[in-house]
């Protein structure tokens, strides 16, 4: 059917305090017509695995603020890949420094967007990246 | 991927045999109403009709997302399987949606019988997406138990919910209104039950007296069976964030349902098919208006409608007749 939306995971791994960039975020992208699922704070990769599995996304955004993320990413996509959600696409937000970069782009996720990143980026670079399905 | 049918036909076994992942792919398909999705939901529908779905409605922010999270570690405690379909508002503009009611479920990881979706209104006004009662029929013929229709928060006329679902609550917050608002017509009035939530906060007791006396007082007449008859609401008060209450709302939930078996809801039932099928019709139509042979007169038509140079009913008349329809 001709255009339907993309639908997003925006989730919160870890113990993080504040969800202000990611309310930001989802907001942002329901503006650039987007159908986003928010799930709050204090999520463990599980239940994000989950989500994703149930609501059957297009993209899984994780923003991590605690520094927890070399930890909390690759164990995420790989929970992904054994659901067989491999076609889902992963990205990263929050504080993540350059040097990580690389090792979390070995482990699965797509791209990292630090802080100044605009919501146009984002939603350019989902929209082009993203993988069609039937 | 081969043709939508055998995809499909692959997808409805791989759900039935209890894949999580084909289950939420056959629901996607339903929401994109693909040609796949109608081939699954013709494969399913015979095995739906066993669980018992129970809409829940009422304005934003009376706990709903709340209340089903509670009703969910309720169900799983005494071992029964649940499914929720949550449904948020679409843009109008954008048609963008921010489905956030997932924030107050949290996902039960690992827990095979619980299963939560996200749905966006996509432009459907009655409080559900159009193709909610579709999911609700997957996930039925998928086995649970249970499953919750959640709507988008709504105002006084969204009754939509209570032509799918078996039995109807409506949540009310304490101090919401006063007496005439529970008198008068529309979402209260299709209500099977009535949940005065945040029972901790001042006034809550109070609100449900209040409904209780102004909807328990309707005396059924002596010719009901001839005249449509309101419905007499139990009202509840619950305490979703703690769990006070929720027990009892389960246990009146089971209670209508076994109630309705003894008939009471057939007309429930026929209403729902009812519902169902005209909205079928009613897209099959539009589709078979809208085919290249056709187009050019239909859209012509409407635009004869737009001018007032041809009234509403004679263009349906042209119209029906184009497709060999004469009364």
């Amino acid at each position: 059917m001709a255009t339907r939306p993309i639908k997003v995971l925006i989730a919160k791994p870890g113990l993080d305090g504040h969800d202000r960039g990611a309310k930001v975020l989802a907001r942002g992208l329901r503006d650039e017509g987007f159908e986003v699922v928010y799930t709050g704070l204090r999520q463990s990769p599980e239940m994000i695995a989950t989500a994703a599995l149930q609501e059957d996304v297009d993209v899984v955004g994780l923003s991590i603020l605690s520094g927890a993320h070399m930890t909390l990413l690759p164990k995420i996509c790989r929970l992904l890949r054994e659901q067989g959600l491999d076609d889902v696409l992963v990205t990263a937000g929050g504080i993540i420094p350059d040097d990580d970069i690389p090792a979390l782009k070995e482990a699965g996720i797509a791209a990292v967007f630090g802080p100044g990143t605009t919501i146009a980026e984002v939603a350019d670079f989902l929209r082009a990246n993203v993988r069609s399905r039937d | 991927m081969g043709e939508p049918a055998d995809r499909a036909a692959e997808l409805c076994d791989a759900a039935l045999a209890g894949d999580r992942r084909a289950l939420a792919r056959l629901l996607t398909a339903v929401e994109n109403r693909t040609v796949a999705a109608e081939a699954a939901l013709r494969r399913l529908y015979p095995l739906a009709g066993r669980a018992h779905l129970v809409g829940i409605t009422g304005p934003p922010g009376a706990g709903k997302s709340t209340l089903v999270a509670a009703l969910i570690a309720e169900l799983r405690t005494v071992g029964r399987s649940v499914a929720v379909i949550a449904v948020d508002p679409s843009s109008p503009i954008t048609g963008g949606a921010l489905l956030g009611d997932r924030v107050r479920m949290q996902s039960y990881a690992g827990d095979h019988d619980v299963f939560i979706r996200s749905m966006a209104a996509r432009g459907h006004a009655g409080g559900l997406a159009s193709t909610s009662g579709a999911a609700a029929a997957v996930l039925d013929a998928a086995g649970f138990d249970l499953i919750f229709l959640e709507t988008v928060g709504t105002g006084q006329s969204e009754v939509e919910v209570a032509a799918a679902a078996d039995t109807t609550v409506v949540l009310e917050a304490p101090e919401m209104g006063d007496e005439v608002q529970a008198i008068k017509a529309g979402l209260l009035e299709v209500a099977d039950l009535v949940v005065v939530n945040k029972g901790d906060r001042p006034g809550a007791q109070r609100t449900a007296a209040q409904l209780r006396a102004m909807l328990v007082a309707s005396v059924p007449r002596n010719d009901a069976h001839h005249h449509p008859r309101p419905k007499r609401p139990e009202v509840l008060v619950t305490t979703a964030s703690t769990g006070e209450g929720v027990p009892e709302l389960l246990t009146a939930l089971d209670r209508h349902r076994a109630a309705g078996r003894d008939g009471s809801a057939e007309a429930a039932r026929l209403a729902r098919a009812e519902h169902q099928v005209w909205a079928i019709v009613s897209d099959r139509l539009r589709d078979r208006l809208h085919d290249p042979g056709r187009r050019a007169v239909t859209e012509a038509t409407l635009h004869e409608v737009a001018e007032h140079r041809l009234d509403p009913y004679a263009a349906a008349d042209r119209l029906l007749g184009s497709l060999g329809w004469r009364d």
